[in-house]
Parts: C-alpha cells; sequence; structure tokens
C-alpha cells in the first residue's frame, strides 16, 4: 500500500498558559487517503481546530510526527510552510475572510499573486475557478455586493486556485443559513466527486453527514473513526 | 510577491483611508515643501550674487589710498598720499596682467536741467572705466581719452537721472548744468538696477576724471599732480586674483618707494571675494532652514509610523489571510513597507510641488512687499534628492510597522474581530 496522503503519528499540541499546560492534541493517530471526504467534528475545545491548524501548517506539531502531501510538516522553515500552504491545501473560513473592497476576481487571484504568476496568468485561473463555483457572472462584484452563500463560493473558488491536493473547510456554514448552507455543502460534495481531499471541521450533525467518514475529537484524541 | 502586484494593494489601501492618508503625509508635505522652498531661494539669492559680482567687472581690483595716521590731520582709509593718474597709466602699460585701468573721483552734484533741480553723484573716471566694470553705454557714445585730457565738458547720463530730467526723452546733445557749468548730454548709460547694498546705481553722472578733478570737486593734494580716489583694474581673464592681487601690491610697493617689511599705505581689494564672503552668510542661514525642514521631515515620519501601526492592527485578519493562503512573512513585510514609501513618496511629491509653488510665487509676490530682485532657482537635483529623502522616511519609519505585520502569528490574526 502506498503512503497515505495524510499520516500524523502520536501528535501532540501542548499551549503554555498560565494554570499549566493544555493538551489540545494529546497524541492524534491518523491516515487519510488521497481522495477522502472526511468530517472532524467534536465539541468545542475538543482539538478539532488545532488538529486542522496543523494539517494546513498554520502551527506546528509540540511532538509527533505530521506527514502531510509528502511533507514532514515538523521539520520545514517558515518560508517553507508558508510554500506548502500555498500549493498543497486550500482554506475555507466560517467568516468566508474575503477582501473587502476587492473583486471577486482579484480575491480568488490572490494566492497565484505569492505564486508569482504573471497578472493574465492569474486571471484566466481565477476565472475558471469562480465558473467551477456557479459565480462566471459576479466576476467583477465586491465581497459586500454578494450575499454571504455567493461569499463563501468565492471563498472556495479562491481555495481552489492554487490546484491543492486538501481542501481544509472550517465550520464553512457556520455563518450561513440552511438553503444557503445546502448549496455551498453541494459545490463541496461536487469537489470531492472531481477527486480533491475534503477535511471538513464543522460541530452540526447534518453538514457532517455529507462526509464518508467521521473523525469525533474528545479532549484532544480521536474517539471515534466512522467510514 | 513582487513590486508590480504588491503596488496596485499599496494604493488601494491608501485610498480606502484617503483622508487619513493625507493627514499622515502633511508633515512630509510640508517638511518637503519647506526644504524645497527654503533651498530655492537661498539658491535664487546666491545666484543673484554671482550676477553683482559680475556686474561689479569680472577680474577687477579696487585700489585704495592708505589711512593717515601722521601729523595733525589724520583720516581715515583714503586719507593717505593718494594715487594719481600717473600711477593709473603706469598701472594699465607696465604690468603685462592689467587689462584696463582707470582713477576715479566721485562727489555730490546737483544737476540742473530748464531749472528743475536733481541732486546726484558725478562719477570722473577715465575711459577705461566702463570696461573694467562692465559698464555698458544704452545710448550714445563714451567719452575719449582726448577729451578727458583737456577737461571736455561732457557727461553720461544714468538712467534715474535722464528719467527725472528728461522725462520726454531727447537727452543726448542737451546741454546740462553741473556746478553751474553747462555739460554736453553725450550717451546714457545702461541700466544697473539696485546694488547689492540697496542703493541706486542708475543715479549718477559719469564724466571724464580731469573734467571732474578740474571744473567739479577741485581735489588736489599737495605733491601729487592728478590725484584720484581709488583705482580700478581689471585683470586679464584666466589669471589667478590672488597671485594677481600680490603683483599688482609689489608693483605699487616699489612706485610708491615702501621698504621692505614696512606696511603697505594702499589696499588692493578683491571686490569679488568680498562679495562671496557676504553670500555665505546668506548660504547659512539656507541651510539652517533647510535642517529646519528636515527636522519637520522627520517629524512627518512619526506621524507616518503612527498611521502604518494604526493600518497593520485595523487589517490584522487580512494579514492572517495573507498568511494562510501561502504569503511569507518577508512578503507581509514587503507590503507593508511599499505602501509606506508610496504614502511617503506621494507625501514627497506633493510637498515638491508645493516648495515649487511656493518659491515661484514668492518670486512673483516678492516685489510687492518691497521685496525687489527675490530671484528663485529651483535646482533639479534638490527635487531628485527631496523624493529620495521622502522614501527614505518611508522606509525608515515603516519599518517597525511592516517587521510587527509579518510577525504576527496566522491563527490568532485570522480570529482578530
Amino acid at each position: 500500500m502506498s503512503t497515505p496522503l495524510i499520516r500524523a503519528r502520536n501528535l501532540t499540541r501542548v499551549y503554555q498558559l498560565g494554570g499549566g499546560d493544555v493538551h489540545a492534541l494529546a497524541g492524534v493517530d491518523v491516515d487519510i487517503e488521497k481522495g477522502e471526504y472526511v468530517a472532524v467534528m467534536g465539541a468545542s475545545g475538543s482539538g478539532k481546530s488545532t488538529f486542522m491548524n496543523l494539517l494546513g501548517a498554520l502551527d506546528r506539531p509540540s511532538s509527533g510526527s505530521l506527514v502531510v502531501d509528502g511533507s514532514s510538516l515538523g521539520e520545514r522553515t517558515p518560508d517553507q510552510l508558508a510554500a506548502f500552504r500555498n500549493q498543497s491545501v486550500g482554506f475555507v473560513f466560517q467568516q468566508f475572510n474575503l477582501l473587502a473592497r476587492t473583486t471577486a476576481l482579484d480575491n480568488v487571484s490572490l494566492p497565484l499573486i505569492y505564486r508569482g504568476w504573471s497578472a493574465s496568468k492569474r486571471k484566466k485561473r481565477a476565472e475558471a475557478c469562480l465558473e467551477m463555483v456557479g459565480l462566471a457572472d459576479r466576476m467583477d462584484h465586491h465581497p459586500s455586493q454578494l450575499s454571504g452563500g455567493q461569499q463563501q463560493r468565492v471563498a472556495i473558488a479562491r481555495a481552489l486556485a492554487g490546484e491543492p491536493s486538501i481542501l481544509l473547510a472550517d465550520e464553512p456554514t457556520g455563518a450561513l443559513d440552511s438553503q444557503t448552507s445546502t448549496d455551498v455543502m453541494g459545490i463541496i460534495d461536487q469537489l470531492n466527486e472531481s477527486d480533491i481531499t475534503i477535511i471538513l471541521v464543522t460541530h452540526e450533525e447534518d453538514v457532517g453527514a455529507h462526509a464518508k467518514r467521521r473523525l469525533l475529537f474528545r479532549d484532544g484524541l480521536i474517539v471515534e473513526d466512522q467510514r | 510577491m513582487n513590486i508590480m502586484a504588491a503596488l496596485p494593494v499599496a494604493l488601494t489601501a491608501l485610498r480606502v483611508n484617503a483622508l487619513r492618508s493625507f493627514l499622515a503625509i502633511l508633515g512630509v508635505i510640508i517638511g518637503v515643501a519647506a526644504v524645497i522652498a527654503t533651498v530655492s531661494l537661498a539658491q535664487g539669492a546666491a545666484d543673484a550674487v554671482e550676477e553683482s559680482i559680475a556686474s561689479l567687472g569680472a577680474n577687477a581690483l579696487n585700489i585704495r589710498a592708505g589711512s593717515n595716521q601722521r601729523g595733525p590731520r589724520r583720516g581715515g582709509a583714503g586719507s593717505g598720499e593718494p594715487f594719481s593718474s600717473d600711477d593709473v597709466d603706469a598701472l594699465r602699460t607696465q604690468l603685462p596682467i592689467v587689462v584696463a585701468a582707470s582713477g576715479t573721483l566721485q562727489s555730490n552734484v546737483t544737476a540742473v536741467v530748464d531749472g528743475v533741480n536733481w541732486p546726484t553723484q558725478i562719477l570722473g573716471a577715465h575711459p577705461d572705466y566702463v570696461e573694467v566694470r562692465d559698464w555698458v553705454i544704452a545710448d550714445g557714445r563714451l567719452f575719449t581719452p582726448q577729451e578727458n585730457q583737456r577737461s571736455a565738458r561732457v557727461a553720461l547720463l544714468g538712467q534715474t537721472v535722464v528719467d527725472e530730467l528728461f522725462p520726454s526723452g531727447g537727452a543726448i546733445g542737451s546741454s546740462i548744468r553741473l556746478q553751474n557749468q553747462p555739460f554736453e548730454v553725450i550717451g546714457i548709460l545702461g541700466e544697473r538696477g539696485q546694488g547689492s547694498f540697496g542703493q541706486d546705481q542708475d543715479d549718477i553722472v559719469l564724466a571724464p576724471i580731469a573734467t571732474v578733478r578740474d571744473r567739479v570737486t577741485g581735489f588736489r593734494r599737495a605733491g601729487v599732480r592728478d590725484p584720484v580716489q581709488t583705482v580700478w583694474i581689471e585683470i586679464a581673464s584666466g589669471e589667478d586674483m590672488t597671485n594677481a592681487v600680490a603683483e599688482v601690491e609689489d608693483f605699487l610697493r616699489i612706485r610708491r618707494g615702501i621698504e621692505p617689511g614696512a606696511e603697505d599705505n594702499f589696499s588692493v581689494r578683491n571686490f569679488a571675494e568680498f562679495i562671496r564672503a557676504f553670500n555665505e552668510t546668506e548660504n547659512i542661514l539656507g541651510l539652517m532652514l533647510a535642517a529646519a525642514g528636515l527636522i519637520t521631515l522627520f517629524v512627518g515620519g512619526i506621524g507616518i509610523m503612527n498611521v502604518m501601526l494604526v493600518s497593520v492592527t485595523e487589517r490584522t485578519r487580512e494579514i492572517g489571510l495573507r498568511l494562510a493562503i501561502g504569503a511569507r512573512r518577508s512578503d507581509i513585510r514587503n507590503q507593508f513597507l511599499i505602501e509606506s514609501v508610496v504614502l511617503c513618496s506621494v507625501g514627497g511629491a506633493i510637498g515638491l510641488a508645493l516648495g515649487v509653488g511656493v518659491s515661484l510665487s514668492a518670486e512673483r509676490l516678492g516685489p510687492l512687499v518691497g521685496a525687489n530682485d527675490l530671484a528663485v532657482s529651483v535646482d533639479p537635483a534638490i527635487a531628485l534628492i527631496a523624493i529620495g529623502a521622502s522614501a527614505a522616511v518611508g522606509v525608515l519609519f515603516g519599518f517597525y510597522p511592516a517587521l510587527q505585520a509579518s510577525r504576527l502569528d496566522p491563527i490568532e490574526a485570522l480570529r482578530h474581530e
């Protein structure tokens, strides 16, 4: 069997707070294969967000090993981690985090700026990504001119722009009503069908139900792994 | 992220907070404008002095008899044994470096035409005088050496005298009474304007020195034939003026029989240097004003730093997002540095325009408040330096906020409200 896309072994993340050490992750072992659709679930404080931050190289493990897309993330320089975030993962946030006063097109092409792509190459790729999420007619709109669901679709297009192997979605429907939530989840489902690995962090059961595998976190450990 | 990609980002960020950006760069604008205006005015003044040095006559030396500090009749400079017309001739004919020489006699005189009186100055000189001093004959002609020898009653009038006594023109060929004697007006002197010390240089009558000595002042000294008050000589162009002064002094010491080691009883003045020394005070003043401008620029930089720090705080989430999608810390730092440099450069450019504007209007409006001949000279190099200095302020004062931005923790930054 080939190496999985993500392999975590005895992964811990310890925060030093005033009252002592807090074990946000207390030794996680998990393998995730390419093309999987995984929901990371659990109550707040269970360690699911910490796990996602480690997968996305926004944070570094305190101990243990984490290999993502062939990179051992604990041993990388800050600039190598930046390149990893730029090329291997795409983030979708609860609050969209689009740049105001910047068109949808420019928001989507933002990650490509850090790849040093030319303006015309960026534009072409960003247009293709916006078409993928069904916003071909909203390219020149600013976030304030878009509905919440449309803004989240722009954010998904931005995450796809760099052609990542993994899409990391942190409560992607947390700020949306139920109808738009369904639309956004529909797009994420479609992306998985086109063989993109999806890691979905959520505490909502019906959102988690879209995934084909559920990892339930409690007190910094995976307590349930359902396929 | 390269500069071409960062520039639009910076411009957008600055446009979004246009008023705040403007207030932040106000200090830079005022600093640059102050430096440009003061340096331009100082440079203009320096140029004007250069010009007035030229108007004294290029390579001109002024020679005066020393003070009389012996015997009962003492006096100040010029009261000692005067030079004579023979000395003037000797300087011109015997010293190869001297190309022209003239004595002068000057006196107050009242000029009268048709019952109108005009008190003015009469200057008696040899014909060489106009060459030594670079004077121009605007109309008519100069008197000849022959007219000088026979004390002919001929005169050239300065523009002010012409305006006062011949308001309707026709001065040349007319008769004018000086010291109750009729003189024929043979020429009009070119206009020279205000002197270095504010005197009207056109309020003058020029006549042959012998005529002035014999018919106007009656200047006599025992033992000196044809005395003169001062001597002006022109040194051949290309000669070193300091050496020329030494050569002229040696020549005159021998002529006046001064023992080696004894003090000179005359002085040779290099007027150009005198004016340059005067000019240096002005330069120092200009430098001090420019220094004040630089301090303003520095204070302006503090304003820039303040607004950049605010901007970093406001855009914490944006920074977090950029880090999450692959910006390196150096990309973030450069983005804010570029913003700061663009901000300051825009301030520098506005300040430059304002400074040039102020300088030019000072030149225009100066005469209205009595500051005549307020010249301005905007040096393109100074303009470049001003823009460069503004950009440097941007780097200097933008660096700390940019560093702060680049050190943010992406997770914290993304959670920032």
